[in-house]
């Protein structure tokens, strides 16, 4: 028998919800509107909501100043190069993992995970170092290479929990049936491996687009991605905050709009799987 | 055709003989079932045969033909999974034209047959809908459909009825025992239930921890037990096995009775006794008895038999139907 929920609790807990939505939700929304306003006027207090002069002039400044086209290549450039390098690796690795499993797997998923819990800054130097010498640094390739070897745990991680999902018995009755292995894969691991693959996909393209550290130490300007781009406004001539503001908008706007598109699919692959 | 044939078949998991070595003739068009406690080996006895699992030794023949090292695909069986494992992805009328489209059928072919399984199964309605819009009995039914459209030599199926409710197993039950009536084709189904293997069966083959303890068709088993496991697993409520004195009076260490076969009275009988519980089905009263140097004994009344927890009451056995049991378990 369902519970019955009484009107006031329903009330509260909207309450509740809506407020701690705003509260998330609140500095970017105050971030958005920052940008629209004048460097003076940012900096006013008390601050204005929303009665103020709106100017579109802060993007036009960051345009002129600094080439945002080339920063936001970067980022596609970065984020979806190491996301299929990263599938390229992990799909084989996690396959191999949830369906040939060997006595030392569980640990290996262990150790994979356990080199996240590692602060990145103990091995920038090594990497930094390694990135000079190789003539990586501030290059496309370096950022992918980097991104995807950081990212890879995660990814193998999730595709292994997709993979682990689909049954054995299905598999066999598709041998049972008649398929070759080709057929079997074709026909029936690839249909249900791919929203898992697919979830895992925009994830990572999130997790890289945002990825902050790596970018911002390797990476100068040619191959710097948004990132880097916002990160140009934030100390060498004092603080812009509404410019700095604008260049954030212009680059969290794109992914948050893939966000917002993918929805169905990044759910389900935030819950990692848990929820069928 | 469909015969199978076992011959000297193990199978060896790591350090763990599942099975040592079985031998089994099953004829074309029989119904066979293979029941025994869980881990006895009988799925993997199925398995076997299936060519999911390869044997350690021994050798599979199917329909005159070796098929020991023959993959699943080829063996030209198909198999019915206890969750139904039918592909999410795919509607009704796809998983059931799965088998034919990889069998390289044509287009018309493949529906015409769909369609006929369809309508044996009732699920001409369904056959656009997923799985997950289906109910477990209407999947089990897909998953049948999906075995009978290709004309396999023998069906597989692995507890097929455990993961539907009671009420439709006993419809499930009798579909498949109709379905083989019409096919004639070998079935060869698995379970750990012995109602369905009774009902069902034209041969039982009981096993445990991986050997044969006897088969037999299901009244020869229920009269005839080969052993004490036999006779305690065959038969319900189970045969009640009582040692001692009495047994040893009629020559023999173990004697068993059938709850059915226990004349109950309130006035005589040769054995007295206090009843500790009885359930009342109704057409059948099940009364379970504190004998008075005997021990519990399960027994089977009539259902106007009035009686309740606490009551005395008297007992006898009918004579000619006591099974003897050796040292060993055997049948005397």
């Amino acid at each position: 028998m369902a519970r019955k929920v009484s009107t006031r609790r329903k009330l509260i807990m909207s309450a509740i919800a809506w407020t701690l939505g705003i509260l998330i939700f609140f500095p970017i929304l105050w971030t958005f509107i920052t940008s629209f306003k004048t460097e003076a006027e940012a900096v006013a207090s008390p601050p204005s909501f929303l009665f103020f002069h709106w100017t579109t002039e802060n993007y036009a400044q960051v345009q002129e100043r600094s080439d945002y086209f080339l920063h936001f290549m970067n980022s596609v450039v970065v984020s979806l190069g190491s996301t299929f390098l990263g599938l390229l690796i992990a799909i084989p690795a996690a396959w191999a993992m949830a369906f040939s499993p060997t006595k030392r797997t569980k640990d290996v998923l262990m150790w994979m995970l356990s080199t996240k819990m590692m602060p990145p800054v103990g091995a920038l130097i090594p990497i930094y170092l390694i990135f000079r010498d190789g003539g990586l640094l501030d290059t496309r390739t370096g950022l992918v290479i980097v991104l995807t070897l950081i990212n890879l745990p995660i990814i193998v991680w999730m595709l292994y929990t997709y993979f682990k999902e689909i049954p054995g018995e299905i598999l066999e009755a598709a041998r049972m049936d008649g398929a070759s292995l080709p057929k079997e894969i074709v026909y029936v691991l690839t249909p249900m491996a791919v929203p898992g693959i697919a979830s895992t996909l925009l994830l990572n393209i999130i997790l890289s687009w945002n990825e902050a550290f790596w970018t911002l130490n390797l990476s100068a300007s040619k191959a710097a991605p948004l990132t880097a781009f916002i990160a140009s406004y934030s100390s060498p001539e004092g603080l812009f905050y509404a410019k700095l503001s604008a260049a954030s908008t212009m680059a969290i706007a794109p992914i948050l709009i893939m966000g917002w598109f993918s929805q169905k699919q990044l759910v389900r692959g935030l819950t990692f799987g848990a929820v069928k | 055709m469909g015969s199978i044939t076992l011959r000297n078949v193990s199978k060896v998991f790591g350090e763990a003989k599942v099975i040592p070595s079985i031998d089994l003739d099953i004829e074309d068009g029989e119904f066979v079932v293979f029941v025994g406690p869980s881990g006895c080996g009988k799925s993997t006895l199925l398995r076997l045969i299936a060519g999911l699992e390869d044997v350690s030794g021994g050798e599979i023949v199917i329909d005159g033909k070796p098929a020991t090292d023959a993959p699943p695909a080829r063996r030209g069986l198909a198999m019915v999974f206890q969750s139904y494992a039918l592909y999410p992805h795919m509607s009704v009328r796809s998983n059931i034209a799965f088998p034919l489209k990889m069998a390289g059928m044509d287009k018309a072919e493949i529906d015409r047959k769909v369609a006929d399984a369809a309508k044996v199964l009732n699920l001409t309605d369904y056959l656009e809908r997923k799985p997950r819009q289906l109910s477990g009995g209407q999947r089990q039914r897909v998953a049948i459909g999906r075995a009978i459209v290709r004309q396999p030599k023998a069906f597989l199926f692995d507890e097929p009825l455990s993961n539907l409710d009671a009420a439709l197993r006993v419809n499930m039950r009798l579909e498949i025992s109709e379905l083989h009536q019409q096919l004639q084709t070998t079935m060869i189904y698995v379970t750990h239930d012995q109602v369905e293997a009774m009902t069902m069966a034209d041969k039982i083959v009981v096993l445990n921890k991986g050997r044969i303890e006897q088969v037999g068709s299901p009244l020869d088993l229920y009269r005839k037990p080969a052993n004490l496991f036999v006779a305690g697993f065959i038969g319900s409520p189970k045969m009640n096995l009582i040692e001692g004195a009495y047994a040893e009076a009629k020559g023999a260490k173990t004697v068993g009775i059938r709850p059915e076969h226990m004349v109950l009275s309130h006035d005589s009988g040769s054995w007295t006794g206090t009843v500790t519980i009885a359930e009342h089905l109704g057409s059948d009263t099940f009364m379970h008895i504190e004998v008075d140097g005997i021990g519990t004994v399960t027994a089977r009344a009539n259902g106007d038999f009035a009686c309740r927890h606490g009551d005395r009451v008297y007992i006898t056995p009918d004579e000619n139907r006591l099974y003897r049991f050796d040292e060993k378990g055997l049948a005397l």
